[in-house]
């Protein structure tokens, strides 16, 4: 008797703080869609109201017509796409050679790839930016993109997880005289797709969240991604923080929704390297 | 016999000129499917890491213009109450942000991962805020953390406390910052130790249960001492995140706070010196002297991890 009672608390209150650290998780979300539909008068309300007398709506199509927004978007989503897309290509076509060709100076190459994830990224921005400069791109798509095409850390991902993949697949190719492009492509991609995958959705997450980069690179308004775009905002609408909750609402749904859809993906994605580190 | 000898010896020969060929074949497939990733690898980190070490030698400004001023940086950096500020303010951050996200996050997995429902839906929850944009988290932090308006000091004063303005006060702005980088990191640190903890053998803890031991005992004597190799990965990454920050604290606290001083971490004066100011030879030093901070950290946790991180026999 006394067991059950003890087991029954046990899970209530387990209960109980899983849901108290879910509400704290959830609440700045819901006051941000909350606040995005208030006027202005009522978010500066004392007591503070929780909902709004009549749905703002409009907010969003202020924020929406008032700046660059659509650019926002594009650039937000182009530059995403390219990075994500050029990382594939290249960190995976060099993560084969990697770890299924034998060559000389590869081990040399490989560390020297892996001791480049121990340098802050910090340390390449000024050079970046006078890179930049010099092929004449400040302030332009491509230099959103250019940099971020290339990653030691996709390479190193990429090649652990193709190490996992039983050697014996691409030896029978080898016997049916594939060379060792038609191997990685035709039998190594399809068996690394979760890697894959798990290497594209960090990229797309770190693209589209990046504030530094984009803020550093490029100035005009209509060659600004969502993130910088925020930041431009906040320096524009300081106070007006139904019309800064909006803006906020229209930037991170994307990746929200990238994230309910692909969800175990991003959670194997993040055990994976947790776990092979 | 003689004939077969030599019959042998050219099969021998054709082997050795078969395999060689191969051998080189290879070789050149290697280098084609790595040549696009080591040119760019090349151009923007190999050569940038060392041209930003020569920068920080120079005077280089926004223009691009630069001499050669030897040592003259890192002396001024000595002698800047300013970097030193943002040193102790980055460090305070990461002590204090770190270790209590780690606590939270293994304290939630470890509930996560016994038999409850629901698990994926608290899973998803806690996990929002790490595909959030720092940009927004910040912004809508900022807007709780308000002074006149903020709902944070609206349940204080029905608590009867005086909120004070978080903001811009140099006493509490860095917290707001430290409380916001927990928030979104519980999720993706829990996800890791969720990992770990499903790696231990249940074998383990029903020894533990023949023996009579209770939940507490389990989780002190078998969950977190084979979770010390995670707890000690997780540990370094997020220390190297931490003293980078720089997202936060751009969008929270604003240029005009009098809080700033107290609060910039490294990289924000990094990025205001170098991209606002222009002064990118000095700015250049202050990332070599934050990348050595950085190595010399890992480097002394890597040989330290001996004396508490336990592998799984």
């Amino acid at each position: 008797m006394k067991n059950k009672n003890s087991f029954f608390s046990g899970k209530f209150i387990l209960y109980l703080i899983l849901i108290l650290g879910a509400i704290i998780m959830v609440i700045p979300f819901i006051w941000m869609i909350l606040t995005s539909i208030k006027t202005f008068g009522e978010t500066t309300q004392v007591p503070p109201i929780i909902f709004p007398h009549i749905p703002q709506w409009k907010n969003y199509s202020e924020v929406l017509s008032s700046l660059p927004f659509g650019s926002f978007y594009l650039n937000s989503v182009v530059s995403t796409v390219c990075k994500t897309f050029g990382q594939l290509v290249f960190c995976s076509m060099a993560a084969y050679a990697f770890a299924r060709i034998n060559f000389p100076a590869k081990n040399i190459i490989f560390v020297a790839l892996l001791s480049l994830l121990m340098v802050p990224r910090h340390i390449f921005l000024i050079p970046h930016y006078r890179i930049i400069q010099q092929l004449n791109l400040l302030n332009t798509l491509p230099a959103l993109i250019l940099p971020g095409l290339f990653s030691s850390f996709g390479t190193f991902l990429l090649r652990q997880f193709f190490m996992t993949i039983p050697r014996e697949l691409d030896e029978a190719a080898v016997l049916d005289g594939c060379n060792h492009f038609q191997i990685y492509y035709k039998i190594m991609l399809p068996l690394a797709k979760p890697g894959l995958v798990a290497l594209g959705i960090f990229t797309a997450l770190w693209s589209w969240n990046d504030l530094l980069w984009p803020l550093i690179i490029n100035s005009s308004p209509d060659k600004l991604t969502l993130s910088a775009g925020l930041a431009l905002m906040q320096g524009q609408y300081t106070t007006n923080y139904a019309l800064l909750m909006a803006g906020s609402v229209l930037a991170i749904w994307p990746m929200i929704l990238l994230f309910i859809v692909f969800q175990n993906y991003f959670i194997e994605g993040i055990a994976l390297t947790g776990t092979k580190a | 016999m003689v004939t077969e000898d030599l019959k042998s010896n050219q099969e021998n020969k054709t082997k050795v000129g078969f395999r060689n060929k191969r051998k080189y074949n290879d070789w050149m497939w290697a280098y084609i499917m790595i040549a696009p990733l080591m040119a760019g690898m090349i151009y923007f980190y190999f050569i940038a890491f060392f041209q930003n070490f020569f920068f920080s030698f120079t005077d280089l400004n926004a223009f691009g213009k630069w001499s050669f001023i030897g040592i003259t940086n890192y002396v001024k950096i000595l002698k800047d109450p300013t970097v030193w500020q943002a040193f102790k303010n980055t460090a305070f951050f990461t002590i204090v942000s770190v270790p209590i996200s780690i606590c939270l996050s293994i304290f939630v997995a470890y509930l996560l991962n016994s038999k409850i429902k629901g698990r994926t839906i608290y899973r998803t929850l806690f996990f929002l805020p790490v595909v959030t944009m720092p940009a927004a988290v910040a912004m809508v932090w900022r807007w709780l953390y308000i002074g006149d308006y903020g709902i944070i000091n609206y349940f204080l004063k029905m608590l009867s406390i005086k909120g004070p303005y978080w903001l811009n006060d140099p006493r509490y702005a860095i917290f707001t910052v430290i409380t916001v980088a927990i928030w979104s990191s519980i999720g993706y640190n829990m996800v890791i130790f969720l990992a770990g903890m499903q790696g231990i053998s249940s074998t383990y803890y029903e020894a533990a249960a023949i023996d009579g031991a209770n939940s507490f005992a389990k989780f002190f004597k078998i969950t977190l001492p084979l979770l010390t190799p995670t707890i000690f990965f997780v540990s370094i990454i997020s220390l190297i995140r931490s003293f980078q920050v720089f997202d936060l604290i751009l969008m929270m606290i604003t240029e005009q706070s009098v809080a700033l001083e107290q609060t910039q971490s490294i990289v924000y004066l990094f990025y205001k010196i170098a991209f606002v100011f222009g002064n990118r030879g000095y700015a250049s030093a202050i990332s070599i002297i934050l990348f050595f901070v950085i190595l010399i950290v890992t480097i002394v946790q890597t040989k330290y991890q001996g004396k508490w991180v336990t592998y799984d026999v």
